[in-house]
């Protein structure tokens, strides 16, 4: 089940209300629609925040499994593990240009008081998920935080949202992502967005670096068994930002690193912080040509890599923050808008929730 | 006795063009060319060091191997019958200079470097950065910020660092194993090219005081000229503990060597050998070289790394764990294809492990225990081109040393008489006449233009493989395959075969 190679070429798309207002899952598919020559019908996938408010206390994990056995498996393994508030199948219709899918499962967990003697709750839960990827055969996380779920598949990226119905979600932050990839196709856990935790990527490029990303993140512990290099950058935002405490800003820092001559211009203090970054964190550079999308429970964040080898234009309209591929897609949901514009290599934007989710 | 060794070499001298000028005669400085009436040569005592034949104005002088042949046999060569004449003859050790000579496989050959087509572009690197800086050093696990987010501020205290502008030192050679100039020449190559050049153990002339911010200064066993001004007038400092060439054994300057001028350097009396013990006699285990490391952080008031040089033996990697749990901030591995003055032959060619494979059991150890971040790694030990510095990074060293290559680049001919202190070039010697051979400005250019030519050689492999920072490729072994290796290579460099994609 796992996939060879990774993934190249590919749209990514991304939408966020500031306000927390949620917004149905029409409006991101016919964004990532309008970009359907950049994706080969190998692999689609959307991120969605806020969609679970009812159990929006419980992490909820969005399951793939090849077969029974393997749903077999991981349940007990759940019941090991976890205190198992509910579980269902995830809601899907049958789409022209889906096939073959896996069995689809939720469930919603909450973590018995008594296995977090030696470990936060955080790092039980991202423990758990490396645990299932490697342990259990043919039994994929596709998403395991709070109050979002990912959806991904193989195919179109816009067949994959009427294939999970994501018209009748409403979310905050809605990412999505098409996929050109040039390796084998025919996976689902392949498919973009990445995730651990409240952490999702979409991802567009090839990190060069992935050979040194991944031995890094493993002398911390991490498990890479997708073998894509798309699940180190969800793994480096859980690393920097959840387990280091860096500020997401210096996060962003390490991930697309401040050139040297442009640090050496630096007044001193900044360029001591800067220095340290890249001195500490030169094994978490994402090298090679990227643009990304992050999501979590607070904002969303684009970034390019430090020379801009992948395009990305971003777009705010009132309380809406807009990231994609091409402007386009921007265009294509909100023809009317404040403020466009291509941001620079390397620096980031931010899209902040303001106010409380409603 | 006559000895019955015969002639490695033979001088041809075309009389035809001589025109008698007898420069050679000046320049040879092991005796073998005279001039009676016309220029006559004594093979025997050639060794190849090639000095006649480039000074030679009209070309008239060719050196070939003396064609001798001896009765086949693979298992008793030529090489092993002439050494068992020399001790029969001797009675003694073989002596020998450089590196390990011997077909040993040689694994930089038989690694591949990737580069990007379609998918990742590649990078030009004349159009765009391509960064090299490295930074050696301890670095904490994880940086500590402190206020509010508009006005943020470090919290962490880094352990000291010393940058290099490209990631290639000069190696530890000593003030007696090479000549006064040729030291001038490392330091002032390593001023200009933002690198470190190394004493080596035989202390710090006064001449190079103004040159000691891109020095590291020696600890080995002798201790020689190690006082707390030259322990603070350094880049850093290195605790010499092996030598790839000479694993397990120390060090012998013949008194012949020490002058007035090595003997003030060294702090022993002129004319004394000069000999390096085999271990340190503080040192009999790592609690008693984390002492060590301490002492030298305590008088340097903890502004200077501490490196420790081991050689690469069979437990090299437990060994660098326990260097870097005893406080070092870098270790310094040498290959058993490292170079030295002089070492016994035994030694240099059969003890150590290569160090391609120790680099990747080392890098691989740091890491499944936690602690790579806490210390640098640099590697040496015979690394001949840039393309083998860009395969010892993608191993897992931050840096590596290069001794021999910049001997060559001086001048050296690479014919292994180091330990006789006749080196023609006026690099492995004490005598003044040889010594004066070596201009150390002219010198220093042609190192600079070999780190020069290096550095964009590492440029242009970056911007193949799609990266333009050398961090992005520091343990990257993604980025290498084997070729022609058995799976246990392969699992111990921790590389696929070629053919294996992702």
């Amino acid at each position: 089940m796992k996939s060879d190679g990774i993934p190249s070429g590919c749209a990514i798309s991304g939408l966020m209300s500031e306000d927390g207002r949620r917004i149905g899952g029409k409006e991101i598919i016919r964004s990532i629609a309008c970009m359907h020559d950049r994706s080969n019908g190998l692999g689609g996938g959307f991120a969605a925040y806020g969609i679970y408010p009812k159990r929006k206390d419980m992490y909820a994990f969005h399951m793939m499994y090849d077969n029974a056995r393997a749903k077999e498996d991981t349940e007990e393994f759940f019941k090991d593990h976890f205190n198992v508030d509910k579980d269902e199948a995830i809601p899907t219709q049958r789409q022209n240009g889906i096939s073959n899918p896996p069995i689809l499962w939720r469930y919603f967990l909450e973590v018995p008081e008594n296995k977090l003697e030696f470990l936060s709750e955080r790092d039980y839960v991202a423990k758990t998920v490396m645990k299932i990827h490697s342990e259990i055969e043919g039994s994929f996380v596709a998403s395991s935080g709070m109050n979002m779920g990912a959806f991904k598949g193989v195919g179109y990226p816009e067949d994959i949202g009427r294939f999970y119905k994501l018209e009748e979600y409403s979310a905050y932050i809605w990412t999505s992502h098409g996929r050109f990839p040039t390796n084998t196709p025919g996976w689902w856990g392949g498919a973009h967005p990445f995730t651990l935790l409240d952490w999702s990527v979409v991802h567009n490029g090839e990190i060069s670096s992935y050979g040194i990303n991944k031995r890094y993140l493993e002398m911390f512990g991490y498990k890479l068994e997708l073998r894509t290099d798309t699940e180190v950058i969800a793994y480096m935002f859980d690393l920097l930002v959840r387990k280091h405490k860096l500020p997401v800003k210096k996060a962003v820092e390490a991930l697309a690193a401040t050139f040297w001559k442009d640090i050496d211009r630096m007044e001193p203090e900044k360029k001591r912080i800067a220095t340290a970054i890249r001195q500490v964190y030169g094994s978490t550079l994402l090298n090679g040509p990227f643009s990304i999308i992050i999501g979590h429970n607070r904002g969303m964040i684009g970034l390019n890599d430090r020379i801009k080898l992948r395009p990305m234009t971003a777009a705010r309209k009132d309380d809406m923050l807009y990231m994609a591929s091409e402007e386009s897609a921007i265009r294509e949901i909100a023809p009317d808008l404040d403020e466009v514009w291509s941001p620079r290599a390397g620096t980031p934007v931010f899209g902040t929730l303001k106010k409380e989710v409603e | 006795m006559e000895s019955q060794l015969p002639a490695e070499f033979i001088v041809n001298v075309d009389h035809e063009r001589c025109r008698k000028c007898r420069r050679c005669v000046m320049n040879c400085s092991f005796s073998v060319i005279e001039f009676k009436d016309k220029v006559i040569t004594n093979n025997r005592q050639c060794v190849a060091c090639h000095r006649c034949a480039t000074f030679c104005p009209e070309s008239a002088i060719t050196i070939i191997h003396n064609p001798l042949d001896y009765k086949d046999g693979y298992n008793w060569s030529p090489e092993i019958r002439k050494n068992i004449l020399k001790q029969a003859e001797s009675g003694g050790i073989i002596l020998t200079g450089m590196g390990n000579p011997r077909p040993y496989p040689i694994y930089w050959d038989h690694m591949l470097i990737d580069a990007c087509q379609v998918t990742n572009p590649s990078i030009d690197p004349l159009r765009e950065p391509m960064e090299l800086r490295t930074y050696l050093g301890a670095k904490p696990e994880y940086l500590e910020f402190e206020g509010d987010p508009e006005n943020i501020t470090l919290k962490t205290e880094l352990a000291p660092q010393v940058k290099l502008d490209i990631p290639i030192v000069f190696a530890a050679m000593s003030y007696g194993a090479i000549s006064l100039n040729a030291h001038k020449a490392l330091a002032m190559a390593a001023r200009r090219m933002g690198t470190l050049m190394n004493t080596g153990e035989g202390g710090l002339h006064e001449d190079l005081a103004g040159y000691t911010d891109r020095i590291i200064v020696q600890v080995a066993s002798g201790r020689f000229g190690v006082t707390s001004k030259y322990l603070n007038n350094s880049a850093l400092v290195e605790i010499k503990i092996g030598q790839g060439a000479k694993p397990g054994i120390g060090g012998h300057l013949p008194g012949e060597k020490v002058g007035e001028d090595i003997s003030k350097t060294r702090m022993i009396p002129v004319g004394t050998d000069a000999l390096s013990p085999a271990p340190h006699h503080d040192i009999y285990s790592i609690e008693d070289l984390s002492q060590l490391i301490y002492a030298i952080k305590e008088t340097t008031d903890y502004k200077k790394p501490v490196s420790v040089k081991i050689a690469a033996v069979h437990n090299v990697a437990a060994i660098a764990s326990g260097i870097v749990r005893a406080g070092a901030d870098i270790v310094m591995i040498d290959g058993f294809r490292g170079g030295t003055g002089a070492a016994p032959m035994i030694i240099r060619d059969h003890v150590g492990i290569p160090i391609e494979l120790a680099l990747a059991a080392v890098d691989d150890r740091l890491r499944q225990e936690g602690i790579r971040n806490r210390a640098s790694i640099i590697v040496g030990g015979s690394i001949r081109q840039s393309a083998d510095v860009v395969k010892a990074i993608a191993l897992g060293a931050d840096a590596c040393v290069i001794g021999t290559a910049s001997l060559i680049a001086m001048g050296c001919r690479v014919c292994q008489k180091c330990y006789t202190g006749n080196c023609a070039w006026g690099i492995a010697t004490q005598r003044p006449e040889l010594v004066r051979r070596l201009n150390p400005e002219v010198a220093a250019d042609r190192l600079c233009n070999l780190l020069t030519a290096w550095g964009h050689e590492i440029q242009e492999v970056l911007g193949s493989l799609g990266i333009n920072s050398i961090e992005s490729l520091r343990g990257s072994r993604e980025r290498l395959r084997g070729v022609g290796l058995n799976q246990e290579t392969l699992d111990i460099l921790g590389i696929k075969h070629a053919g294996v994609g992702q």
